[in-house]
């Protein structure tokens, strides 16, 4: 009969820090905690000497000086004499403009071209796996640069329209496409309420929030009724009223009316103008992202196994039902979350902007401004800190989203 | 009782062939494209865009110009009819490939350079191939910078050198332990670098027989090939070693992994490129110069490895948990588990991921002609958009551009496909 004894304890020796198991992690991790404080220092005192070297320093003032440079696309009052903050904001206005412009559309084709890559029609779904093969193998910028050529080399210039045999004309009266941007009829309040146009919009915002939330209510309300009673009541005709009675209330009592575009000399005047940049940037990230947005759709839905197809339509729903309750509730635990992360991609990309000459942040803040300063690491960094603030930021909702979704097992 | 029976029939009736609209090309037809009055109208809505779409673009491909020496010589060939100007392909297509100031005679290097890459990617990519073809795998970078940058040979040489004595150190002390084999090799690499440096510096000859060419004259499609196969094959051995930092149980290497995977993850590829340009410089010891080539490298590496050791971070995680323990329980150690059990199979699910990365890496290559190098699109945008006999010209270039980038990116991810397939080892 053997016993089975712990082995004698052993003391410890300096061989065991690399040999252990136990100690080795410590080693490791220590080694690699001194590598980089080293490196880090001797970055670090390049930096300052070479700084010192040519007579610099790290220093923010500079954003409280004049940015001395004119800025056409912009949300908010800007002039040469404002600030190089200032003109970091317009930057940042702009650069959230076309994200979220681009978020919108790119969802909106990714999601169309995604479900119908997957319809019974053939000709369809080729089309739409040529779209989406063609614009994800080819790059972003140059995507952008071509759109953008449709403004520079195609449309006409806006001395085209003048004269009585005029090359071109405005479509409808009201929308002219032309070589500089789109002019569009802009929508004015003539009656203000307080004043300044932008508090005027806050107001329609702040009813558009208040008929969201208010149609949540009354969902919410017709869930429970369908819960207790088993009949969902009509909602529709409540809820069109909830969102259009208070806009077109708030149109009456303001005096909505539309500011049109016209040509003045050589170029329009009034109305909206949106820049060729503008434009073109927008189009081609919902485009470009709208095609990885349709194959998330497409290995979403495909994910979802046959048998919920197949036990939904057993029993008795109709392939729309089937659809929108079965598959694409559960297909969208896995669609969202690369979505979002094509948000982020989209919000990334449009830093191509400075190709086109489109005023985001990295066309001020990273382009105009640190050329006109030379403070490159200030500028750099700040460019880094605002995207980093944005990526961070989508992660965390995303994360939390996630959490919420999971499959709760076991 | 028989007689009772009108009639019986005694053998069976010959199967009556299937509605005619029901197989063939009508069948098809029916299912396929006129499946109800939806099905129909989007079908003739196709056909139409598909009409429009070629109607516009055929002409334009079959009735171009390809002979010309400018745009203005051009439309008077074309005297208002439909048709590009593709001569602007024709005449600079050199430019396009290789950059405007790379030697005109040197243009077989990098072509030859671009040929034996596929020889030695060969091997890598078919696993059919005899693996002695690997040797030609490890030879060519050192052989491909030979043929593109030309100059003394003792450098590439000497490199090497320092890998094939760093190979053998660490197959020797590789025995005792694996950290012991690495860290043995790599110093032993270095050691060979720094004695080869001199004697490089000794007697380096008058007369190259490939005459050098610096790293600004680089242009053109080759710009992006460099730089598309450079990082990525660079980035993924960081990937992994930052995956394994990530998974590591030991926190400071973990947060290390961690923080700096998220930054690169968070900011966009031309801040990193902005930083290449003009802070890189302030953090390298003064009177240090390294090309821009260099600098926008290293950045670039470091974006997508942060981006492919998400991707193997996934393979890792996507492995059960009993993989792990089978190899702890056979007595491997950390390094050995990795290298045979756990590596293998994590790789492997992550290919079409790390496809993926490294498509968009090649496609993001075009962002460098944003910090003014002449790549592909920056040939476009600069010296031949301004050139005054191709000033105004869009669709001839950047079709052409769309359509290497498109072959190149459609390619490799067809073979990712296949490479799924082959891999597939579970029977569905």
């Amino acid at each position: 009969m053997t016993t089975i004894t712990d082995p004698p304890r052993e003391s410890f020796k300096l061989s065991m820090l690399l040999n252990d198991t136990r100690y080795r992690s410590y080693t490791f991790q220590f080694i690699a905690l001194m590598v980089l404080v080293a490196a880090f220092a001797f970055l670090l005192s390049n930096l300052f000497s070479n700084l010192a070297a040519r007579g610099l320093n790290i220093s923010y003032e500079f954003l409280g000086e004049p940015a001395g440079y004119d800025i056409n696309q912009r949300l908010i009052e800007y002039d040469s004499q404002s600030t190089h903050w200032r003109a970091t904001i317009v930057g940042v206005l702009n650069t959230l403009l076309v994200a979220f412009l681009a978020c919108l559309t790119a969802t909106v084709l990714g999601v169309v071209a995604g479900v119908l890559r997957l319809s019974n029609n053939w000709l369809i779904s080729k089309l739409m796996s040529f779209y989406v093969e063609a614009f994800r193998n080819v790059p972003v910028l140059i995507w952008i640069l071509m759109i953008n050529g449709v403004f520079l080399a195609v449309l006409p210039q806006p001395r085209d329209f003048r004269g009585d045999n005029a090359t071109a004309s405005m479509v409808a009266d009201s929308f002219a496409f032309t070589g500089r941007g789109i002019y569009f009829p802009k929508p004015i309040f003539n009656n203000s309420l307080t004043g300044s146009a932008g508090s005027d919009w806050l107001i329609v915002l702040i009813a558009l929030v208040g008929s969201f939330i208010v149609t949540r209510i009354v969902l919410r309300r017709a869930s429970v009724t369908q819960e207790v009673t088993g009949v969902r009541p009509n909602t529709l005709w409540v809820n069109l009223a909830i969102w259009f009675v208070p806009l077109i209330l708030l149109a009456l009592i303001m005096g909505l009316a539309f500011d049109y575009p016209a040509l003045k000399g050589f170029n329009f005047s009034g109305g909206g103008w949106a820049r060729g940049s503008l434009i073109s940037l927008w189009l081609a990230l919902s485009i470009y992202t709208g095609a990885f947005i349709a194959e998330n759709v497409r290995a979403g839905i495909q994910a979802i196994s046959k048998g919920q197809t197949e036990a939904a339509a057993s029993l008795g729903l109709r392939p729309g039902r089937v659809m929108n309750l079965v598959v694409l509730p559960q297909a969208l635990r896995v669609i969202i979350p690369p979505l979002i992360s094509q948000f982020l991609n989209i919000t990334k990309n449009s830093s191509l902007a400075i190709a086109v000459g489109y005023m985001d942040i990295t066309a001020t803040l990273g382009g105009i401004t640190l050329n006109q300063t030379g403070r490159a690491i200030e500028c750099v960094l700040l460019l880094m800190a605002f995207y980093l603030a944005i990526s961070l930021s989508i992660s965390a909702v995303m994360n939390v989203y996630n959490n919420s979704v999971k499959l709760k097992e076991r | 009782m028989v007689d009772q029976v009108a009639f019986v029939r005694t053998e069976q009736l010959p199967q009556l062939a299937p509605p005619a609209s029901e197989v063939g090309l009508i069948g098809w037809a029916r299912q396929n494209l006129f499946n109800g009055v939806w099905g129909s109208l989007m079908t003739l809505i196709s056909i139409y865009v598909i009409y429009v779409a070629l109607a516009g673009f055929l002409p334009w491909l079959f009735g171009g110009v390809w002979t010309t020496a400018s745009l203005a010589e051009c439309r008077e060939v074309l005297d208002g009819a439909t048709g590009g100007c593709f001569s602007v392909l024709t005449e600079r297509y050199n430019q396009l490939l290789f950059g405007f100031t790379y030697p005109a005679e040197s243009y077989w290097r990098p072509t030859l350079a671009f040929v034996l890459l596929f020889v030695a990617v060969a091997p890598v990519l078919f696993n059919t191939l005899p693996s002695q073809m690997l040797w030609f795998t490890g030879i060519y970078p050192f052989l491909a910078y030979y043929l593109i940058w030309g100059g003394p040979i003792l450098g590439p040489i000497v490199a090497l050198l320092g890998f094939v004595v760093g190979y053998i150190a660490y197959s020797k002390l590789v025995t005792q332990s694996f950290a012991m084999g690495f860290f043995g090799g790599v110093a032993a690499a270095f050691v060979t670098w720094w004695i080869g440096g001199f004697v490089v510096d000794a007697i380096a000859p008058d007369e190259n027989m490939l005459a050098a060419v610096p790293s600004r004259d680089m242009g053109g499609f080759m710009l992006n090939m460099i730089l598309g196969t450079v990082c990525v094959s660079l980035s993924i051995p960081l990937g992994i070693a930052l995956a394994l930092g990530r998974q590591s149980d030991m926190p400071i290497i973990k947060w290390i992994c961690v923080v700096f995977i998220e930054f690169i993850r968070g900011v966009p590829l031309i801040t990193l490129l902005f930083v290449a340009n003009v802070v890189l410089a302030y953090f390298f010891p003064p009177g240090t110069n390294f090309d821009l080539i260099v600098r926008v490298i290293i950045m670039i590496t470091m974006f997508s490895a942060a981006y492919i050791a998400e991707v193997i971070r996934g393979g890792l995680a996507a492995l059960p948990r009993g993989q792990y323990e089978a190899a702890d329980s056979l007595g491997l150690d950390y390094a050995q588990a990795m290298r045979l059990i756990i590596l293998p199979q994590a790789l492997k699910i992550s290919i079409p991921g790390i496809v993926n990365v490294a498509v968009g890496l090649f496609k993001d290559t075009t962002l460098v002609s944003v910090i003014s190098m002449f790549d592909l699109v920056g040939m476009i945008r600069g010296p031949i958009a301004n050139a005054v006999e191709w000033n105004g010209i869009y669709w001839e270039l950047f079709g052409f551009a769309a359509l290497l980038f498109f072959v190149v990116c459609y390619g490799i991810s067809q073979y990712s496909q296949w490479l799924e397939r082959q891999l597939a080892t579970d029977h569905r």
